[in-house]
Parts: C-alpha cells; sequence; structure tokens
C-alpha cells in the first residue's frame, strides 16, 4: 500500500448517497500509519530480543543443566546448601549498601552546592565530576592499589610525618574496597540528583521562606522533599551497578572481599564450571529485580525511571 | 475598614544597583495603612526589584524601610511575616492543597483542629470550600491562584505583596479576578502592594497607583488623577493612548494652530507639550462648540473599530493623531472622506499640558 493508492481511494469516495463522505478512505489511512509505525519499530524489537532476550533465556538454560548435560536443579541446591555461597551474597548486598550509604553522604552536599553555582561554574564542575566516567575503571582502581597500598603513597606519608607507626590496612579488604566504589559510583549519583536538584522551582524556596519557614526548614520540608525522586534513582542505579560490581573489589578486594561477581569469574576460569556461575547469576538477577520491585512500591519511583527525577 | 492589624510602609532612600545600572534610585514611599497601592511599570523599570527588597529577598545597598514603627530592612524574610502571591504561584507540588494553605500555619506552631477550620475558612474565603484533598496538578491555572492566594492570607498578615499574580490567566479570568482580589482586599483590610505592567489591571484595582520607570517614581497619585492629570511624558504615554504637540503658553493661553485655547489649569509662559488623548477629542458638527477648545484637521483615514471608529487626522502643525468616535449618528462621520477638513473640540479641563522637554 501506497501513499500514492490512498490519494486515489480518495478521489474515488466522493459523497455518494447516504454513506458519509470519505470515512472509509480516512480509515484506511488510518490504519495504513499504524502500520507503518511498526514496520519502523520492528528493526528495535528484533534487536533487542536477539540481544536482550536470548541471552538471559540462554542464561536460565544453562543453569538447569548439570554437569552430564541433563536437566538438574544441582547448581541451585548447591547454593542453598554450601554456607560459602550465602556469605557471598551477604557480602555483594553488604559492599552494595555501604557504597550507596557513603555515596548520598557524599554526593547530596556536592549535588546541592552544584545546583546553587552559576550555571556556568556548575557545568564546569559537573565535567570535574564526570571526568573519572572517561578514564578506564581499571587505571582508576590501581591508581588507588598504589595510593593504598602497604608502602603506597598514604601509608609512607603518614609514617613519615609520624601520624601512625605501622602501616595501615587500607587495601585487600572491605575498607579498600569500598574507596574504590565509591569513587566509581559517585558521578552515577549525583548526576539524576543533581539533575532533580536544577529542576526545583527557586520561587518555591522563596515562598517557604516567606512563609515563616528557617533556613533549615525550609530544606527539610520543601527541598529535600523535592529532591528525593533524584536521590532514590540515583541511589537505586549506584547500588545495582555494584551489585553486579567486578573489577575494582576484585583489585582492591584482594581475594578477601567475595562478591558474586568474583565468584561468577572463579567459577568459569578455574572450573570451567558454566552451570554454577549461570546459577549465580539467575540468583543475582532475579534478586536485583525484587530489590527494583519493592523499591518502586516504596518509593513510588514509576515516574522516576521513566522521567529522569524531576518530580 | 481599616483592620487594626493593617500595617503602614515608610519607604526611605532605597537604592538598589546592579553593576552601573540603578534598579531602584533612592525611593521614597508611603503606603497607608489598609491601602491598595499598585506599582506599575515596563519590564525592567524596577518595579519587581522593589517588591522583592519589601518581601526581603532583595538586599538593597542602603535605605530605610519600616512597617508601622519597625525598621525591616535586615530583617530575613521569614521573619517579616508578609503573605506574598507569586507570578508563577510557587504552590509546593509535593503537598496537597489543604497542606499548602496549612503551610504557614504549621511554622507558627497552630495545629490539628484549628488549623484544619483555618485551612478551609480560607479555601472558602477563595471559594475553594472542599477542594483541600486534591493535588495542585490537579488543578487549573485559576484555581492554583486562589489556593496561592488562601496560602498567602490564612496567617492573616498584616501585609500583603502580590508580584503580577494574574498575568498567567486568561483575559476574562483576569478581568474577573481583578474584582474578586480587589474584594477580599476590602474585606480583609491588610495594606496591599500589587505588581503589574498592565494599565487597566492598575486603574480598576487601585487606591494609588506608584508609576516607576529607570528606578524612580514617576508619579504617585489615585488612577483617576494619574489618567487625567499626568505628571510627566512618560505617565501620560505609558497609561492610556495619547499624542503630544509642542505648543506656547502666553498670558495664560495656549496658542496652537493659530488659535487660542484655555488650559485645564493656570500655567505660566513658557513651551509645553499638549497631551491629546483619542477619546477625549471630538469631530464637530458646525455651531456645537460651547465652551471648547477648537482644533483644525484634516482627515487621513478612518477605521470601524465595532464599539467605536477610528480616525486618523492631521493637525495644523503636521502632527498625526488620532481620534475616537463612539457614536456612528456623531457629525456623520460615516460619510467623511479622506481629505475632509473637520473641526475637533476639546473640553479645557481635558487640555492638559506637560512640562516641554529639556533641548537634550
Amino acid at each position: 500500500m501506497t501513499s500514492a493508492s490512498a490519494g486515489v481511494a480518495v478521489d474515488a469516495m466522493l459523497p455518494s448517497a447516504g454513506a458519509p463522505p470519505n470515512a472509509r478512505a480516512l480509515r484506511s489511512a488510518d490504519a495504513w500509519e499504524r502500520r507503518r509505525l511498526l514496520g519502523l519499530v520492528s528493526p528495535a524489537v528484533v534487536l533487542v530480543t536477539i540481544i536482550m532476550v536470548v541471552p538471559v533465556a540462554w542464561l536460565f538454560y544453562l543453569s538447569t543443566q548439570s554437569d552430564a548435560g541433563s536437566f538438574s536443579l544441582e547448581h541451585y541446591r548447591r547454593m542453598w546448601e554450601q554456607p560459602s555461597y550465602a556469605r557471598t551474597f551477604v557480602t555483594t548486598f553488604q559492599v552494595s549498601a555501604l557504597t550507596t550509604a557513603i555515596c548520598v553522604l557524599l554526593g547530596y552536599p556536592l549535588a546541592y552546592f552544584l545546583s546553587e553555582l552559576p550555571k556556568r561554574t556548575a557545568n564546569l564542575c559537573m565535567i570535574a565530576v564526570m571526568l573519572p566516567l572517561w578514564t578506564s575503571m581499571l587505571v582508576r582502581t590501581y591508581a588507588w592499589l598504589v595510593l593504598l597500598q602497604r608502602r603506597g603513597l598514604i601509608n609512607s606519608w603518614g609514617m613519615s610525618l609520624g601520624w601512625w607507626d605501622e602501616p595501615l590496612a587500607l587495601v585487600h579488604n572491605l575498607t579498600g574496597t569500598l574507596v574504590g566504589t565509591v569513587h566509581v559510583m559517585l558521578p552515577f549519583l549525583v548526576m539524576p540528583l543533581y539533575a532533580a536538584m536544577c529542576a526545583i522551582d527557586r520561587d518555591l524556596l522563596k515562598a517557604a521562606a516567606n512563609l515563616g519557614a528557617t533556613p533549615a526548614q525550609t530544606f527539610r520540608r520543601v527541598f529535600f522533599p523535592l529532591s528525593l525522586p533524584g536521590l532514590s534513582t540515583g541511589a537505586l542505579i549506584v547500588f545495582i551497578l555494584c551489585l553486579g560490581f567486578y573489577i575494582t573489589p576484585a583489585v582492591l578486594g584482594g581475594g578477601k572481599v567475595i562478591m558474586v561477581s568474583t565468584r561468577i569469574a572463579s567459577d568459569i576460569e578455574l572450573f570451567f564450571n558454566w552451570g554454577a556461575a549461570s546459577a549465580l547469576g539467575v540468583v543475582l538477577l532475579v534478586l536485583t529485580t525484587l530489590i527494583l520491585f519493592v523499591a518502586s512500591k516504596l518509593l513510588r519511583l514509576e515516574g522516576v525511571l521513566r522521567g529522569g527525577g524531576t518530580r | 475598614m481599616v483592620r487594626s492589624s493593617s500595617l503602614p510602609i515608610s519607604i526611605r532612600q532605597l537604592t538598589k544597583r546592579y553593576g552601573d545600572a540603578h534598579a531602584l534610585d533612592h525611593i521614597d514611599l508611603d503606603i497607608r495603612s489598609g491601602e491598595f497601592l499598585t506599582l506599575l511599570g515596563p519590564s525592567g523599570s524596577g518595579k519587581t526589584t522593589l517588591l522583592t527588597v519589601l518581601a526581603g529577598f532583595t538586599r538593597p545597598d542602603s535605605g530605610s524601610l519600616k512597617f508601622g514603627e519597625t525598621e525591616m530592612i535586615c530583617t530575613p524574610p521569614h521573619r517579616r511575616d508578609v503573605g506574598m502571591v507569586f507570578q508563577n504561584y510557587a504552590l509546593f507540588p509535593h503537598m496537597t492543597v489543604a497542606g499548602n494553605v496549612a503551610f504557614p500555619l504549621t511554622l507558627r506552631g497552630v495545629k490539628g483542629a484549628e488549623a484544619a477550620q483555618r485551612v478551609e475558612k480560607a479555601l472558602e474565603m477563595v471559594r475553594l470550600g472542599g477542594y483541600g484533598a486534591r493535588g495542585v496538578d490537579q488543578l487549573s491555572g485559576g484555581q492554583r491562584q486562589r489556593v496561592a492566594l488562601a496560602r498567602a492570607m490564612v496567617f492573616e498578615p498584616r501585609i500583603m505583596l502580590m508580584d503580577e499574580p494574574l498575568s498567567a490567566l486568561d483575559k476574562q479570568l483576569r478581568e474577573h479576578m481583578q474584582f474578586e482580589l480587589r474584594q477580599l482586599h476590602d474585606q480583609l483590610g491588610m495594606t496591599t502592594v500589587y505588581v503589574t505592567h498592565d494599565q487597566r489591571e492598575a486603574l480598576t484595582m487601585s487606591d494609588r497607583i506608584a508609576v516607576i520607570n529607570g528606578g524612580r517614581i514617576m508619579q504617585l497619585a489615585a488612577p483617576r488623577e494619574i489618567y487625567e492629570r499626568p505628571a510627566n511624558r512618560f505617565v501620560a504615554e505609558f497609561i492610556g493612548e495619547s499624542t503630544f504637540v509642542p505648543v506656547t503658553v502666553a498670558a495664560g493661553a495656549v496658542a496652537f494652530g493659530g488659535r487660542t485655547l484655555a488650559p485645564a489649569t493656570a500655567e505660566a509662559d513658557g513651551p509645553r507639550l499638549m497631551m491629546l488623548r483619542p477619546e477625549r477629542l471630538q469631530v464637530l458638527s458646525p455651531g456645537h462648540a460651547e465652551g471648547l477648545n477648537l482644533l483644525d484637521a484634516k482627515l487621513n483615514a478612518a477605521v470601524y473599530q465595532g464599539d467605536s471608529s477610528l480616525l486618523q487626522v492631521t493637525l495644523a502643525d503636521g502632527t498625526v493623531v488620532g481620534v475616537r468616535c463612539t457614536s456612528l449618528g456623531d457629525s456623520a462621520n460615516g460619510a467623511l472622506e479622506p481629505g475632509a477638513r473637520l473641526t475637533l473640540g476639546l473640553a479645557p479641563r481635558d487640555t492638559v499640558l506637560l512640562p516641554a522637554e529639556s533641548a537634550a
């Protein structure tokens, strides 16, 4: 069906007795437009199916295959029975929650400060916030290793200045892992939060002051609630990215902080056990989905996830 | 009716500069207790700056501001206890209508049943009784406007500030709200300072109008006086339509185009500008000239505008002015042809002379 044929139809449908003029031609033009839209969308639909749906389905399939190649739930059973797996999940959630909390504590004042700056200065500062994102994560992680290790920059300076006598254990433990993850994740919290804060109408703050609110009350009753959607968006992004974090915990945790992703890597690299790795991936995916679902109910995030967190 | 709790405002030598430009240039202004005063001026004239100084959002460079006997110039906004209606309403989007209106009460420690009762009373006052539970985004522009008004008056401030509160509404609603705002003011009696750039709004609502330009008050007077006796060319041009012709005053009479006119007020000799408003000029049929000043004119064009006709005429000195005729029968101007010679009449009380501009 082409537009030319639609044009012919209109000419042919000049008012005949009783029938409303051109009703059929207009209806078919509607249908034609819908079909055309569907046609335009279909490549994207096919692409999403191939790169998103198929791999996840494959992951599910692999996780239910025993080593011998038959259907079994042995990987899931092992995960349930061996306490080391539970510990891995606890560590993963612990690192993610702590990273998110520290990012919120550091990022909220930063975003607030940026949102109060004049536009030009704020844009420059925002580039500084984003700069780490444009550097290789591996480079940044090893840079932290150089700073934090036993004979690293921080320990040697601290000891030569006499602040402490023995090298502090700053890396290959939870502390080191958190330093690294917070550094990587902070921009993901600041960006949506900054956008939400910039979108807050400054007249609202003036109105609050005019109605009798002290600066602290204005912040607590007006500014903070209005920035909350941006904050929850950012916190959720950080938390979920942390759940699957690999490089930084692996390098800075030094084998002592075992996250799910670390375990998946070792299952594949050391034991060639694709089934066990897939089962871990499936459990992580399901847990993440559950968290997203609960969070969206609790924080009423529907609008946030769609709209980028202005309101 | 002046409520005992309304306050006069006294402004002395208020100055605010942004770089080299004076936003406020040594403003002196006394606003009476319970008065409805309008700050009228073009954009950038300083009227909004003056209002934000009153609210405490802008810190001036120097000057004095008193509410009653109390010096307020350094008082932060949250301790000024003035109501304010913002141009874009500034309703809190995360609160319901009732939450918005209750906000100033909560901050003042009014809680529970008393707060609920006062909120409902304020909402009824703006004819939004029963709307408390609605979200702000469920309201129309006019309704938001009313909520903003209810919120600003629920804590019974003695001074109310309004920053072009009607500018976002359509024409019909705006005219309706003008009357309603004025009624509320008369009912509650608080001192009201109203900012607008709409001259008709200012004329409709105000007890007095302060016309502001370039950070200075050009004239402070009642609406009628502002319109009938503008103090200078700026006020005359800004309010209503007007054309100016240079004239000379000699021996108390105005000489113009070979005729002698009687001015509205006694004037000393010298050059002046005569203000001509289209609706104050009339086309005379022969023999209807009692007590009127006469002007000779030539008709250029006549335009039918529904409720009136606008004639464009050239005066003796070549100045082109408009003449508004409200009645079609009036001297049979329906039959007028371009090029026709006319005699215009102007009442002496409308023959307003303004100071001539300096040579610069």
